[in-house]
Parts: structure tokens; sequence; C-alpha cells
């Protein structure tokens, strides 16, 4: 026999195989990576819907007296500043900048909900728990939360007379809790697309009643199942990040472009320092993007010269169903970060010619801003 | 997964099928499976001459990329322009539309050398396992 660790299935993984799709291993969960293809469930997103299960991803429960003060220390972006049923992107760093993980922090009436990947779940809870005062609990959720994202510009549609009106009227980054086919659940209005969408977070007691219901109410829409394929090049046509190719322990929000999310005026925060030299002294390195001539693809790791010298690393690379060219993202010295640089990428035995390109590559998705 | 007779194939997950000591070449259904969506396959100049086992060209998938590795030893009699134009055609008809390359065999026996369909099935479960 050889030694296997057995994989976590989500309560959707019986619809998964029952729908045909291709498993992998994807953070010790047995995920589907392809339903009927990557650009086929890729243009589904952006041209009419598509139903993702993300329920890998961790939740964890934070409340107790000084719980948006504590979680202002541990991120980087302005916890303090969120409204009730308003929804944050956020790094996380260590006290050297570094990233441990990028996540969502949710402000509840009572309690703040912080969404992690998949990846990063153990790491963040023993990081957090580590840094917790008396006074804030912290509870991993994850095992009792279904997660799915309903994503395109028919979601909205999709979702209408199963969920409360209002809903349908929330900005992008506010939530509500409410009803979900008669179901309690949280109605998010965010995703990881580009595109107009809702992730729902409900108990998987309720993961049939869900599931169900949006088959039932999405096939006249033309819903599609999606992968972890195409939700990967969904996310790096719009140049977000990928924890663990574009950012991890080693990079600082500030190289992966993510500025917006560093509040230097709310006060201390893990990073702080490390990061008010950066902005002094200026970035040695900087996250671009770039897109490539012809069809060959950048992949995770391959070099990135200028004038013949290596100059850094592909952190990310597709082929751009939407744009229909290769692309990716990387790290480079700050001096050839400007858009239209010139760069080469050793792709085995050739060189392929790339030109620093302004993200979001994709512009035209339909996500409310 | 099931295998058509009319081809032999390699563990490579190549297939090649055999006319007057010239083979065409593609890959197998399974090796499309595992790469997803094709967007590119660079294949070589006609003229070229191949040895077995050796890289002559790369497949690109959306997700993942190949090496291509000549089944037999020849030379590159015609190669597939079509799928310039639609690379999807290697997903969507893999022993057909989809062929890549058409060797003529420096050895026209060394085509009994590839492996039966059954045989191949064999590789693809032990390699699948």
């Amino acid at each position: 026999m050889q030694p296997t660790t057995a994989l976590k299935h989500t309560p959707f993984y019986d619809y998964h195989r029952a729908a045909g799709a291709k498993l992998v291993d994807f953070a010790g969960f047995e995920m589907p990576v392809r339903y009927t293809g990557d650009v086929r469930e890729h243009m589904a997103v952006r041209q009419t819907a598509g139903l993702f299960d993300i329920t890998h991803m961790g939740e964890f429960d934070v409340r107790g007296a000084g719980a948006a003060e504590w979680l202002d220390r541990m991120v980087t972006n302005h916890v303090g500043a969120l409204a009730v049923g308003q929804a944050l992107y956020s790094p996380m760093c260590r006290p050297d900048g570094g990233i441990v993980d990028d996540l969502l922090v949710y402000r509840y009436e009572d309690h703040y909900m912080v969404v992690v990947n998949a990846a990063n779940l153990a790491k963040d809870f023993a990081w957090l728990a580590q840094h917790k005062p008396a006074g804030v609990t912290l509870t991993d959720q994850s095992d009792e939360t279904a997660l799915l994202a309903v994503q395109g510009p028919k979601a909205a549609e999709i979702l209408r007379g199963h969920v409360p009106d209002a809903a349908l009227d929330l900005g992008y980054y506010r939530f509500m809790p409410g009803t979900l086919y008669g179901v309690p659940a949280t109605l998010s209005r965010t995703g990881y697309t580009g595109e107009d969408g809702f992730e729902l977070y409900f108990h998987p007691r309720h993961a049939a009643t869900v599931w169900d219901g949006l088959m039932a109410s999405g096939q006249p829409h033309g819903l599609e199942l999606i992968g972890l394929g195409a939700r990967d090049t969904l996310r790096l046509e719009m140049g977000y990040m990928l924890y663990g190719n574009d950012i991890d322990d080693t990079t600082t929000p500030l190289e992966a472009g993510l500025g917006w999310t560093v509040k230097m005026a709310k006060g201390e925060f893990h990073g702080r320092e490390v990061m008010a030299k950066q902005k002094a002294d200026g970035l040695k390195r900087r996250l671009v993007g770039f897109q490539l001539d012809g069809r060959r693809v950048p992949r995770h790791g391959m070099a990135i010269r200028s004038a013949g010298r290596v100059v850094g690393a592909v952190a990310s690379g597709t082929f751009s169903p939407s744009l229909e060219l290769p692309l990716g993202m990387g790290y480079v010295e700050s001096a050839l970060a400007a858009n239209g640089t010139a760069l080469e990428i050793e792709a085995g035995s050739t060189t392929l010619a790339a030109r620093v390109t302004a993200r979001p590559f994709y512009t035209r998705g339909t996500h409310r801003s | 997964m099931t295998f058509p007779d009319d081809v032999r194939y390699t563990r490579e997950h190549e297939w090649a099928r055999e006319q007057g000591g010239v083979v065409t070449v593609g890959i197998t259904g399974y090796a499309t499976d595992q790469l997803g969506d094709v967007v590119f396959v660079e294949l070589p100049e006609v003229g070229r001459k191949l040895e077995t086992g050796k890289t002559f060209g790369v497949v690109e998938a959306v997700k993942t990329v190949s090496d291509l590795y000549a089944p037999l030893a020849g030379e590159v009699v015609e190669v597939n322009g079509a799928l310039g134009d639609n690379p999807a055609v290697v997903n969507a008809d893999p022993y057909g539309q989809g062929w890549m390359v058409k060797i003529r065999l420096s050895d026209p026996s060394s085509f009994q050398s590839l492996l039966s369909s059954a045989d191949y099935a064999k590789v693809v479960e032990e390699q699948h396992a």
C-alpha cells in the first residue's frame, strides 16, 4: 500500500463527480480543476455566468472588545473604517513586511469574518492566535461554512427571487445576512473574476438546497460550472494576486502594487516600519504585468531578462482566453517597471518577447466599482 | 477512456498512423484531457530529421505546456498548418484533424515497435493510478 493522505471533500464533491469534473489536490482538498474546458468555462463567466465551489477557503470568526483595533494591527488595510455590511480586501503582513496571506474582512453588526486562502488556513490561524489579545475570540468556522461564488453578467438575474431584493442592490464589496433559496446565508457582492457577482456563505447542511436551487434558476441563463483552471485565468486577466505565485512571505504589498491597501495613516500595524522605509527609499523591485508576442505562454518560475541580464522571474502566466494572447506578471527591477518596457522571458531553449503592460489586462468586466 | 485500434502509441502519449512508410503523428485523447485547452502548437520545419524520443515541438495549453517527442526516426514531410489558426482542433479531434506532423520513416518496419491500443491503455492506467 502506498501511504496516502486523505483529501478533504467539500459538500459539493458528489456534484463535481457527477458533472464529470477533473479533480485535483488543491490545498488538501479534492477540487474540480475543469468540467468542460478552461476556455469555455472562462468565457461563460465573461459572457453569462459561472458557479464556483470555493468552500475550501477558510473563515474565521473574530469578536470581542477591541476586535477592530486588533485586526487593524494585523492587516495593512483599514478595518476601523468599515461600515457594517462592508467587506475589505487586505494583505496580512509580518513585522518584516512579508505577506502572511491576502484575505477579506467582513464587518457584521457584532463581529468580523475573516476569509483566508485554503493553502494558508492553518498558518493564518496560528499567526492570528499567537498575536491575539485577551478579550478577542478567534474561532475557525471553516468546517461549518460552505462557500459558492456566482460570477458573471447574469449573476444577479439568476439570484433574483431567491435572495432578498436588497441583495441585488448591494454595491461592490458590500454584503448582507439574508436568505438564499430559503436558507440563512451571507450574501456578498464580491468576487475574483472582474465580473459582477456574489459570494455566498452558508452552513454545509444546506448544500443540496442551494446547489439544486442555483442549478434550476441558473440553467435558463446559461450558468456553467467553473473549475480552478478558469478561476485562475479569470483572476489573472484582472491582475488579481494569487498567494504563493504573486505574493508570499518574501514580498511586501508595496512591491506587489498593493499600495492602495496599505493605510499608513491608520496607526501601527505589522510591517508598517518596513513599508515606510520602502516608501522613503523607493522599491528595488516591483510586480509588473506583461503581454507577449506570439502564442508561447510564460509560466511560473521562468527567468525574466533585459538586455541579456536576469532581472526577475515570472510569478504567474497564462494564455488569456478573452484577449487571445499570452500574458503574465512577475517581479522585475524597478527601473524596468514602466509600461512598454521590453523584457525577454526564458522558455526552455527559446526566448519570448514581452512588454510591460498596464493591469487589469482585461478592462471590459462588469464588476461594480 | 478508449483508444482507437487503427493507430499505434508511445508512452509519451503520442499516436502514429502508418501508410506507405509515412506515419501521421498526433497526441492522444488522454494527453489532451490532461493538458486542457490547447492554444498553440509549435511544429518543426518540413525536411527536418527527427530522432526517436527527441523533442520536435511544443504544445501550449492554457494551464500547462508539454514537449512533443518523435515516436520514430525519420524526416518531416508535412506539418498540419491548420493548427496555427485553430489549435483547439487538437482537443476536439485528436486522432483526426488534430494531427501534427507526417514523418517518412527511416526504417518502415520500426512502426511495429510502437504500442498497441491495449498496451497503451495499460500505460495510461499505470500512470493515472
